[in-house]
């Protein structure tokens, strides 16, 4: 099945949950979904017996650095506005089709809710999407840092406008 | 010190130096802690393995910081890493030595820039005493660092640690 056929399928199923599909694209195609409806379109994603997504390929975060940006009084880049965007990569190995969705989040109020109770493997993708962009995952188990250090406080580091600082613990940073 | 075994066969008396005996002592069997970061622990892995077999030169790996003579610091430092080896080190007991093996833990390598996560270079956490250059360096140039730590170790005094 194509992602055109799936968009359509998903269209008449949940309506305006459905935002868009851009299909226009040097690279794959991808349907974009309302981040509070997610958990049930990725549930009837995996269930339904004509798509049967049975895998998450990947799950990835994005900034997508299209709000209002500004320097503050360090000549540093501050962003205000725009969104936090998360890709999923699904795939049916058992029908051999795949497709990709796209979410989009405020900047300032980044919320989306888990796909962790559909497929188990998105815990760790979500803790790193966390960890990296702070977007928060709803209804996520354990949703806490997985690769920097649980006390890091200096925010989300693949933020564009994310800052290092000087010293962790006693430890100079820059080079 | 080459003629101890004669020494032994024909007299049982031996007379050397107390720091000439204990610094051939320690250079001869350099206990490793059995430690590896990265890309860099591949290649260390590589020196301890039959083909370069550190074990020549008394290296043997140590799955234990109290039992450990040198600790070689094969890879990237992440900084939550960081806190870990310092740890590591200092559950070591004395004497100990310290191979920064590679450019990641010798400044930072190929992420001295945008590496928010890296230590740039592990002597600013603990004291470096042999830096092995290369990315990564090939078992020879491990095996030339260990030569290196062993002279500094062979001329040292009992009165001040200097490797």
């Amino acid at each position: 099945m194509t992602s055109e056929e799936i968009y359509n399928i998903l269209q008449t199923k949940f309506g305006d949950k459905i935002l868009g599909f851009e299909s226009e694209l040097p690279v794959e195609s991808y349907i974009v979904a309302d981040p509070m409806a997610i958990k049930d379109i990725c549930l009837y994603l995996r269930n339904d017996e004509n798509l049967k997504f049975d895998t998450l390929m990947c799950l990835s975060g994005v900034d997508d650095a299209n709000g209002e940006k500004s320097k503050d009084e360090e000549d540093m880049d501050v962003i205000t506005g725009g969104t936090l965007s998360v890709y999923y990569n699904l795939d049916s190995i058992e029908l051999g089709h795949k497709i990709n969705l796209k979410v989009s989040t405020p900047r300032e109020d980044p919320k989306v809710e888990s796909v962790e109770s559909v497929w188990k493997c998105a815990d760790w993708h979500e803790r790193e999407v966390f960890d990296m962009f702070g977007t928060v995952f709803l209804n996520h188990p354990d949703l806490r840092r997985i690769l920097m250090p649980e006390d890091w406080e200096a925010g989300y580091p693949l933020r564009k406008d994310y800052k290092n600082p000087e010293f962790y613990q006693g430890m100079k940073i820059p080079y | 010190m080459g003629l101890l075994d004669r020494e032994f066969n024909e007299s049982n008396i031996v007379i050397a130096k107390t720091e000439d005996l204990f610094n051939w002592a320690r250079l001869s069997s350099i206990w490793q802690l059995s430690f590896g970061l990265a890309c860099c622990a591949i290649e260390m892995m590589a020196t301890s393995a039959s083909h370069y077999d550190f074990d020549r030169f008394g290296v043997i790996p140590r799955p234990s910081p109290r039992q450990a003579d040198a600790i070689i610091i094969s890879g990237t430092v992440t900084l939550k890493m960081a806190t870990r080896i310092k740890r590591l080190y200092e559950q070591m007991p004395d004497p100990k030595y310290i191979i920064s093996m590679g450019s990641c833990s010798n400044c930072g390598g190929p992420y001295w820039e945008h590496g928010y996560h890296v230590l740039k270079g592990i002597d600013r956490v603990i004291p470096v005493d042999v830096y092995v250059p290369g990315c990564p360096p090939r078992p020879e140039a491990l095996l030339e660092g260990l030569l290196k730590l062993q002279d500094k170790i062979r001329h040292e005094t009992l009165r001040k640690k200097t490797a």
